[in-house]
């Protein structure tokens, strides 16, 4: 019998914190997300980097953070319009809390190449 | 108005049962379990107790008129029966804020659980809870650092950190493990840990761990993308030693150490903390020994307490058992005292063993620990139970996947971000932990095969130290 290793190897990613173990989310799981957040209070917020800096602490706000903003759909029309004008950039969603000065939520929605 | 001396012995309830004190908000309160020799009155054990903790001894003393007595004596102001049991009670005593140095849980500790639990009037003592009072909370530092400047410094958001003790905990040469912790780390673990027997022994002196691990932290970074860390122990023989570990590992760039508070004690762990918060580093805090001193139902010290003192003392995360692994500790009692940790106010709330409204102020949080004998498949429980303020660690549950650490590490991540995930979009996780768990493993090999591995392990046994409810 021929000789089979059960081991497999793993192969290190490169990943860009929360949610980067999972594959990319489809539309509705990030309305899911969206949702999330702000049923929870926080603000949204978007920020973008060239892949090149991604571990920076300082990504671009896209305009300002969007306090008390309610409304998934502006939120989903903002992620698209950020990504539009920077197609290069990752682009992240963060749920700013501003009780904790924090952020309940963060990840990368879309991934700059 | 003076007073005459009248030597020879009084009862102590004379002068420190006192049931129509009212508590000021600048006294620290305490709550005992009594258990009495038969025939003692409680209320004599009681006013006994709050007499050898604070200003009392067994006899009448001259000079205790040179000074207001009635000013600086600890009484006890209520007694309350224990649901469930006969022979005990519980004494609720009151320490004028004066007792205590500022700043001081050494003298705090000193007071209350000092001499009074060695006393042939009890069988047995246990402190219960303390109250401490906003006054007091103030002189402490606390948490170098905190919750949120933590997640700030290792850019963490958003879900539970995850780390894992490196094993076998002794006998690896630094080389061999920093191997380890480079595994851990590039397959998505936030932080590895050193064990708590590691200190600098024959077979890992601590420059050389400290050396290797720096290089495994980098290299896992780069190659990730992503911020790490590894809590470097510098719990030694001296303080001394300590600092010069810990001034090694800001040297090499480490974003974080490690003390043991109770084996290394109060004071070293308060100064470590103050060190951290001057350097800019994160102080990770293990408990060995705790369990010799809270697990007894009857004696010792409650760990909500202990958990309260190193919140004072000093430390940005701590061990605080996991409920559903290998170590003891019941899900209420758990969640009880991990509020005092991270809230800001925690409400009196039996239900959860806490006997106060605890008021801490401006004090930063501490991240909550969940780490022995747990593994993929409780990962939905760990995540419902702990939130995300937590550090969920698996040792053997990383290490022993059969592809190796990194492939280990991988499936809790996988594991950890699906029920984050899930939990986001409302869905139940411990309900439906199993669907969670296998979705996400179509997507993982790696956690598909960790699913395989652990799927029969439990840790099934009756907590020995329970809540007081009537049965």
């Amino acid at each position: 019998m021929p000789f089979q290793s059960t081991v497999g190897d793993y192969q290190t990613v490169a990943t860009l914190e929360t949610f980067g173990f999972l594959p990319p989310f489809t539309q509705d799981e990030i309305y899911d997300q969206i949702a999330y957040i702000i049923a929870q209070g926080w603000s949204p917020l978007i920020e973008h980097v060239h892949p090149s800096r991604s571990m920076a602490t300082y990504w671009s706000y896209w305009k300002l953070p969007f306090f008390g903003e309610k409304d998934l759909g502006v939120i989903v029309s903002e992620l698209e319009a950020c990504h539009r004008a920077y197609p290069d950039h990752h682009v992240r969603l963060v749920g700013y809390d501003a009780y904790t000065q924090s952020q309940g939520a963060c990840f990368v929605v879309f991934e700059g190449r | 108005m003076s007073k005459k001396y009248d030597a020879g012995v009084k009862e102590y309830r004379d002068t420190y049962w006192t049931p129509d004190y009212v508590p000021l908000d600048t006294d620290l309160l305490a709550c005992f379990k009594c258990t009495g020799q038969e025939g003692v009155p409680k209320e004599e054990v009681a006013a006994a107790v709050a007499a050898e903790s604070s200003t009392g001894t067994w006899s009448t003393v001259w000079s205790e008129l040179l000074t207001d007595l009635d000013f600086y004596k600890g009484r006890c102001y209520r007694i309350e029966d224990v649901p469930g049991d006969k022979e005990s009670f519980y004494a609720f005593i009151a320490y004028p804020l004066d007792l205590f140095e500022e700043g001081s849980i050494t003298n705090v500790l000193t007071s209350l659980v000092g001499n009074v639990f060695g006393f042939k009037a009890l069988r047995h003592l246990r402190l219960e809870d303390i109250r401490f009072p906003l006054a007091f909370i103030k002189t402490c530092m606390g948490p170098p650092n905190g919750i949120q400047v933590e997640r700030d410094r290792m850019n963490k958001y958003g879900r539970p950190l995850l780390g894992c003790t490196i094993k076998p905990k002794l006998g690896l040469s630094g080389k061999n493990y920093g191997r380890v912790v480079y595994e851990c780390l590039r397959g998505g673990l936030d932080f590895t840990k050193d064990d708590e027997n590691i200190n600098s022994q024959p077979f890992q002196r601590w420059q050389n761990r400290f050396e290797f691990v720096a290089e495994a932290v980098k290299s896992a970074q780069e190659e990730t993308g992503e911020k790490k860390g590894h809590y470097l122990n510098c719990t030694a023989a001296t303080p001394e030693e300590m600092y010069e570990r810990a001034e090694f590992a800001k040297e090499l760039g480490q974003p974080i150490i490690m003390h043991d508070y109770i084996t290394g004690g109060f004071t070293a762990n308060t100064g470590l903390a103050k060190w951290c918060r001057k350097n800019g580093m994160l102080l990770h805090i293990h408990r060995a020994m705790h369990a010799v001193i809270d697990r007894h139902p009857k004696h010792g010290i409650h760990f909500r307490v202990l958990a309260k003192c190193l919140r004072l003392s000093g430390g940005d995360q701590l061990h605080t058992g996991t409920v559903v692994g290998k170590l003891e500790g019941d899900r209420q009692t758990t969640l009880g005292y991990i509020d005092q940790l991270r809230e800001s106010f925690v409400p009196e709330d039996r239900t959860r063993g806490n006997f106060f409204d605890q008021d801490w102020g401006s004090m930063g949080g501490v991240f909550a620990v969940a780490s022995g004998g747990i593994h993929v498949w409780h990962m939905p429980a760990l995540v419902a139970i702990f939130g995300d303020d937590s550090v969920l660690q698996f040792g053997g549950g990383t290490h022993g996947h059969p592809w190796g650490s990194a492939a280990g590490a991988a499936a809790n991540r996988v594991a950890l971000e699906a029920c984050v995930k899930a939990r986001n979009a409302g869905r139940e996780i411990e309900k439906e932990s199993r669907e969670i768990l296998t979705e996400a493993a179509k997507h993982s090999p790696e956690l598909a095969i960790a699913l395989e591995t652990w799927k029969e392990i439990k840790f099934e046994f009756d907590t020995v130290d329970k809540l007081d409810v009537a049965v």
